[in-house]
């Protein structure tokens, strides 16, 4: 039984063993996608659409039976100066009802920057429940040195949001993109 | 057998360096590991001065961070799975009376990225040492979280990344070998059945291996190219998630510790029966939980994120899964006990490191099923408690296994008994001083201590004392093996080992001459 028999016996063997370390290889990036649609899909990591509703549902009736309290939190990356804020901290709101709300940047730097707002909800069972119409957050936002801006959001409930849900939080982490937009335009992937 | 062939062999270096024999690479990579052991164990006891008393003694916290981590990657990627690799590449050729492994030239490669890649690493260390800690060594837990090694990482973790490539790739290659070694060379009448378990367990091992190394090269990967290329797989700013890291980093992970644990469960397999003087107990049963283990281990990987946040069916998911893993662990467990039951027993050095095995793992396996209960790993998580577990079930557990195979084989490989009262030295100042180093760290960890802190609160104190205390001991019962190895290996002292060595042991290696010829099993044997 010499080696050179068993070659083509153990090729066999190694060609589909390699070919499966190669697809695993590819399954760890495929990851990355597979997992933005399952919290997408799930809302699992208080992931709300990245992409503006622009059906809304035909016959949507504001839920007059209950409200729902929604909360809004902001954050800056620790890298990011800008002063960021929501003009109203909380406002009350019937499941169906749609509603806009406004949040005030100011860049104080002395130079024109770009900023990518990055949402998150909690609990995360209201996120696909969760309807943005229009956000900041759906794409950079220039602001030039020493400027301010008002970045209006319109969103609704869902109706079908769960009953013993009463209060929701969205919280805003901004974050300076300025070098990334210079540096390569258009690559930074929108919310 | 015949030693004819003896006299084309280069030697010195050369026989090293381009060995393709099983044999050879068996005892380099066990070798290697065994210095990796010793070098990993020394950062360890770095960890325990600093932690000797309450406050900061010896080492920056930075520093303290660079040797938690580095202490991680050589004792997971350069200690354990090296050994085992070193063990799979001596026996598995000598169990199913095969003449070599399939591949002998990439057996070759794979064992020599090996000390490249620590070399890479480890110098990350001794430049920070002699940078006064100015790039820092990585310092980011051996388990690298994005941001921490992304955003945050320290240049020297660029060394890091292409060294766990390498790693990666020699562990890859070296599955490969064991699975096609297995599937085409055993020996006529040698059907998958009548496998030993070592063979077994470690054939699923070589699978896990081919399944989830490719998961952390990739991971690695992203977290480079975030690093330096622009793409933000695990950067918010851009569109990425930094849980996301976690999750990819854990489908690795979890099988790893499987990687880690199920040769153990060969070579503990191996020697009961031996030393009981009865048939391994439930053999099929063993082979089928052996699978059982590694197909569950790719479905209960966020039990390491609890903390981190998932709804609560994905919660119960996990939870429900990681309790089913104690059912074929459990299985196991009872197979060893039902195999001593009215054996003949005899407590030989390997067998003492066998049963303290079959005990210690379980202690760390039952805090493992504390740990998988969700509302108790709210609470547990991060704590010393959890550090208790891992390392009830890899000290005790993997390397214990380690010892006890290294004993049991040492004569077939050597040719001469170990020397028996440095081998009872080394076991018993082992299991005292396994204990008193890991066993108070469940106490501080359930009172809040938590985990990788260069300093930890006052009411501690006593206990962290008597822990490193512990460590200590336990570092210097490893060099009781390092003589024993020496006296066996290069000065061949001791009684001379015959071919059976043991009390009629099962198994094919044990008809081959001790010390086993440089060949082996030319005309392969016939099973009946």
């Amino acid at each position: 039984m010499s080696e050179q028999e068993l070659e083509p016996q153990h090729r066999n063997i190694v060609r589909k063993l390699v070919f499966a370390v190669v697809g695993m290889f590819g399954f760890a990036f495929a990851m990355v996608p597979l997992y933005e649609v399952l919290c997408e899909v799930t809302g699992l990591n208080g992931k709300t659409n990245s992409r503006a509703i622009t059906q809304v549902p035909e016959g949507m009736v504001a839920d007059e039976e209950r409200s729902v309290l929604v909360q809004f939190v902001t954050r800056n990356d620790p890298n990011m100066p800008w002063a960021f804020e929501p003009m109203e901290h909380s406002v009350r709101v019937h499941p169906g009802e749609i509603k806009a709300v406004n949040f005030r940047v100011r860049n104080d730097t002395d130079q024109d920057m770009v900023s990518q707002a990055i949402p998150s909800l909690v609990p995360g069972q209201a996120a696909s429940h969760f309807k943005k119409t229009q956000c900041f957050c759906f794409d950079q936002q220039p602001l030039a040195a020493n400027s301010e801006q008002i970045m209006p959001m319109i969103f609704y409930l869902d109706p079908a949001l769960p009953k013993h849900l009463t209060t929701i939080t969205l919280s805003y982490t901004l974050f300076d993109i300025t070098d990334r937009v210079n540096g390569r335009a258009g690559e930074v992937a929108a919310r | 057998m015949s030693d004819h062939h003896e006299h084309h062999a280069p030697t010195g270096l050369k026989r090293w360096l381009f060995s393709t024999n099983h044999k050879d690479i068996g005892s380099l990579y066990l070798w290697f590991s065994f210095i990796m052991f010793l070098v990993g164990g020394l950062m360890a006891l770095v960890i325990r001065t600093e932690l000797l008393y309450p406050g900061m003694q010896v080492v920056d916290p930075d520093f303290f961070n660079q040797m938690t981590t580095v202490h991680g990657l050589v004792m997971v990627f350069g200690a354990v799975m090296p050994a085992f690799v070193g063990l799979a590449n001596w026996m598995i050729p000598l169990m199913i009376g095969a003449p070599d492994m399939a591949l002998p030239r990439m057996n070759n490669w794979s064992f020599w990225i090996l000390p490249a890649a620590f070399a890479l690493l480890l110098s990350s260390v001794v430049l920070s040492i002699f940078a006064d800690g100015n790039p820092p060594a990585p310092n980011f837990g051996w388990t690298f979280y994005a941001p921490l090694s992304s955003t945050y990482g320290p240049a020297s973790t660029d060394f890091f990344i292409l060294s766990v490539h390498m790693m990666g790739i020699s562990s890859i290659m070296g599955a490969i070998n064991v699975i096609v070694t297995v599937m085409n060379m055993r020996a006529p009448g040698m059907t998958m059945m009548k496998l030993p378990l070592f063979v077994w367990t470690w054939l699923i091992t070589a699978f896990l291996l081919i399944v989830v190394m490719p998961v952390l090269a990739g991971a690695v990967t992203m977290v480079l190219t975030d690093r330096h290329f622009g793409t933000s797989f695990f950067d918010a700013a851009g569109g990425g998630d930094p849980v996301l890291f976690q999750h990819i980093f854990w489908f690795f992970g979890h099988p790893e510790v499987y990687i880690m644990i199920l040769p153990a469960f060969g070579v503990v397999s191996a020697i009961i029966p031996t030393f009981a003087r009865k048939p391994l107990f439930g053999y099929a049963s063993m082979v089928y939980a052996t699978g059982s283990i590694a197909l569950l281990s790719f479905l209960v990987w966020a039990h390491h994120m609890f903390a981190v946040g998932m709804p609560l069916a994905g919660m119960l998911f996990f939870m429900y899964m990681t309790m089913l893993i104690s059912v074929p662990t459990g299985v196991k467990v009872f197979n060893w006990v039902a195999t001593m039951w009215r054996g003949s027993l005899t407590f030989e050095v390997p067998m003492k490191w066998a049963i303290s095995f079959v005990v210690l793992f379980t202690i760390g396996g039952l805090s493992g099923l504390m740990l998988a209960f969700t509302p108790a790993d709210i609470q547990y998580h991060d704590s010393y408690f959890v550090v208790a577990h891992f390392h009830y079930v890899l000290v005790p557990g993997a390397i214990f296994s380690m010892f006890a195979a290294v004993y049991y084989w040492l004569p077939k490989w050597t040719g001469v008994m170990y020397d028996r009262f440095w081998g009872e030295m080394h076991f018993w100042n082992s299991l005292l001083s396994v204990n008193l180093l890991f066993f108070p760290m469940h106490f501080v960890g359930l009172a809040g201590m938590p985990r990788r802190y260069a300093d930890y609160a006052l009411q501690f104190a006593d206990y962290n004392f008597w822990i490193s205390i512990g460590a200590f001991w336990f570092g210097i019962s490893q060099l009781f093996l390092l003589w024993v190895l020496i006296k066996a290996c290069f000065l061949k002292k001791g009684e001379k080992a015959t071919m059976e060595v043991w009390d009629n042991p099962e198994g094919l290696e044990w008809t081959v001459p001790s010390p086993a010829p440089h060949h082996t099993f030319d005309t392969p044997p016939i099973i009946k």
